[in-house]
């Protein structure tokens, strides 16, 4: 793997790209290139636009949020299903698999069962995703194990069913007319409830978390190596995987607090990322938060524009990803099984 | 002498018997179409779900054995205090249900009375409890129009006068059908419901919870796609411009008017965004029973005030005086109408 990296990383800038300008300018309010130009020229001359009040509205409150948004939960999801694949060596994990989504959900019915205010919901969300996942690693380093990393993958199954029968309790005692389909609604992944006010609680973890594994994407590389010869490398495994799973989960949970369980999108863009720049952690991972946003930024514009109704960003995403993925499985497994 | 009078009882009692059945215990024919043995004293009544509770508490509160959910405080404020505190009992509708067989066995209801959908998912689900506790359960019918025709039923299987709420119930229907149909197609506005805190789940056209502003005639931006509830964005309310919001959520009836988000919706600026009540029962949607009622008469004024001259507290004390067996005072009304808890 000595080819070089930039083609890969530009092309994941482009889809970035693309993903973002057809996202500022399709949607259900009708909002064209030339409006979006001069509203962004207004605010950046200080200038009063000409273009309609309800324009600017839109391009400031309603569409650019969920854009921003849905480009953070996107690379959000994509950096940390890259850090958990590294993590465990394995191409099948996702973001969830220590039970962050799960934590988050049960987390978010709670709140919906108790008729919280919006706020409260994600706070709750994200709080039980870092619950979830501190559960799973004390139970993990509770178990003296040859295989930590196994006993870790176990207590995340475990615990993730665990808080699913939770979620399915919540459901069942919820009012059937009201906070059943709140919680159906949630748990299937929107941002169509994007507010201004979601992108500061987004960002900041999201923006830590990507940064801390940035900083860690040496020791990640050495990672992959049997552990053994990492030690042998100076990296103390010990301490490294905490910190891994600490900053992936402050990640996930951060964006499935703000947009639901969204599957699918930790899982093959890290693959997508993989075959373009290769295994260094140093490209991978601002490969993959670059194809990420844009990859869920085209599914989120897609969710917002195909009907009137939203559709469920984790519907989509499973439809695109599963097929993908299938197709991924039988042409790039190579890149997986030798080096 | 003893003895033959024992064997006379004791032949007379199988006629005696079967004359009593053929005098007491009714066949009545439930909305699905099943013909239900009714025993002789109606005495205990199982709701199988929040839309019969409420049916059943309308006409003979006394029946009721228990709420598929326990009323708050708020809510027994305006309802007969003993009926209201009666236990809770849990859902018993189909797959999504809470109550448990075997307790509702023990409950010794008469009779199972549900109200909602007759679809035959539905009614095959009432068969099956029916012949597994082998207590008569009752499917009526929970379509808005077919309120009249549901307290006949209910009236024939609990044998009450049920005559006078049937003849409210068709009085309100007819009387403001009447009213809406001369609205001419451009006075009648285009309405959003919105619900959840952020006030972005709708029900769409057909949908059970805006059957009372189909009722009306109000032109549902939801519309166009037809089924249940969905979640929509703020971009696609904007894109529609609805000139009223009703809205039973309110978090989202107190926050829309500071939120920049919703600043460009015609609604919104004009101040048209309406909170529905919701004590004891929700006017507009939740649960979908007879409370809808009276909440379509608020409905209609919010829409067509020009055509609806009736004083609200007037309908309102009625109405709860008719269905509910209370009197509130005024300062209860307006509570009950500014939509607070």
């Amino acid at each position: 793997m000595s080819r070089s990296p930039l083609p890969g990383l530009l092309i994941s800038f482009a889809v970035l790209l693309a993903g973002l300008l057809l996202a500022f300018t399709v949607g259900r309010y009708p909002v064209g290139l030339g409006d979006l130009f001069a509203v962004l020229a207004a605010k950046l001359s200080g200038h009063a636009s000409s273009t309609p009040a309800a324009v600017e509205t839109v391009i400031w409150q309603v569409r650019g949020p969920r854009v921003i948004a849905a480009s953070l939960v996107g690379a959000a999801l994509a950096v940390a299903g890259t850090a958990f694949q590294g993590l465990f060596r394995n191409p099948l994990v996702s973001p969830d698999i220590l039970g962050a989504s799960s934590g988050a959900a049960l987390g978010a019915v709670l709140g919906i069962y108790f008729s919280l205010g919006v706020f409260a919901i994600q706070a709750l969300a994200f709080a039980g995703g870092l619950a979830a996942v501190a559960m799973v690693y004390a139970v993990g380093s509770a178990v003296a194990a040859r295989d930590p990393v196994l006993v870790l993958v176990l207590a995340g199954v475990v615990i993730g069913a665990l808080l699913g029968a939770g979620v399915g309790l919540i459901k069942y005692l919820a009012d059937p007319y009201n906070q059943l389909p709140a919680m159906t609604f949630w748990l299937l992944g929107s941002l169509a409830s994007t507010n201004p006010s979601d992108l500061i609680p987004l960002l900041g973890p999201v923006m830590i978390g990507t940064l801390i594994l940035l900083a860690l994407r040496w020791r990640m590389n050495v990672m992959s190596l049997p552990d053994e010869e990492a030690r042998a490398l100076g990296v103390s495994t010990g301490p490294l995987r905490i910190a891994i799973v600490a900053a992936a989960t402050l990640v996930t949970s951060a964006s499935v607090a703000t947009a639901g369980i969204i599957g699918w999108v930790g899982l093959v863009v890290p693959h997508i990322a993989r075959t373009l720049v290769g295994p260094d952690f140093g490209r991978l991972i601002p490969a993959a938060a670059l194809m990420g946003g844009g990859f869920l930024l085209l599914i989120d514009t897609l969710a917002r524009t195909a009907a009137q109704v939203e559709i469920p960003l984790g519907i989509l995403t499973a439809f695109v990803g599963t097929p993908f993925f299938i197709w991924l499985l039988a042409s790039v497994s190579k890149t997986w099984s030798a080096p | 002498m003893t003895m033959g009078l024992t064997r006379r009882t004791l032949l007379a009692a199988p006629s005696l018997l079967l004359g009593t059945a053929r005098v007491r215990a009714a066949a009545v024919t439930d909305a699905t179409g099943r013909a239900l043995e009714i025993p002789a004293t109606v005495a205990r009544v199982f709701p199988a779900g929040p839309p019969a509770a409420i049916l059943l508490y309308t006409l003979a509160p006394e029946l009721l054995l228990g709420w598929p959910r326990a009323n708050r405080a708020e809510e027994c404020a305006f309802l007969l205090p003993d009926i209201c505190a009666r236990p809770e009992v849990g859902r018993l509708t189909g797959r999504g249900n809470t109550a448990n067989l075997e307790s509702v066995i023990a409950l010794k209801p008469d009779l199972i009375l549900d109200v909602g959908s007759t679809a035959p998912t539905f009614a095959s689900l009432a068969a099956r409890v029916q012949e597994q506790t082998g207590i008569p359960y009752a499917l009526l019918d929970g379509r808005f129009d077919a309120t009249a025709a549901t307290y006949r039923l209910l009236g024939a299987l609990t044998r009450r006068d049920a005559e006078p709420l049937a003849t409210y119930a068709e009085a309100t229907l007819t009387t403001i059908q009447g009213r809406v149909n001369r609205v001419p197609e451009n006075e009648r506005p285009r309405v959003y419901y919105a619900r959840g805190p952020r006030g972005l789940e709708t029900g769409l056209g057909g949908s059970i919870n805006v059957e009372t502003l189909e009722f009306l005639g109000a032109r549902n931006v939801a519309a166009e796609q037809k089924g249940g509830l969905a979640t929509v964005s703020v971009e696609q309310v904007l894109a529609w411009n609805p000139a009223v919001i009703v809205t039973i959520d309110r978090d989202f009836a107190a926050n829309v008017r500071s939120d920049p988000q919703w600043a460009g919706v015609t609604a919104v600026r004009d101040g048209r965004v309406h909170l529905s009540p919701k004590l004891p029962f929700g006017w507009v949607d939740f649960p979908p029973s007879v409370n809808r009622l009276i909440g379509l008469w608020w409905l209609a004024k919010i829409l067509y005030p020009q055509h609806f001259s009736e004083d609200m507290r007037e309908l309102t004390r009625d109405f709860y005086w008719r269905f509910y067996h209370v009197k509130p005072s005024d300062a209860d009304i307006d509570r009950v109408h500014a939509g607070r808890d």
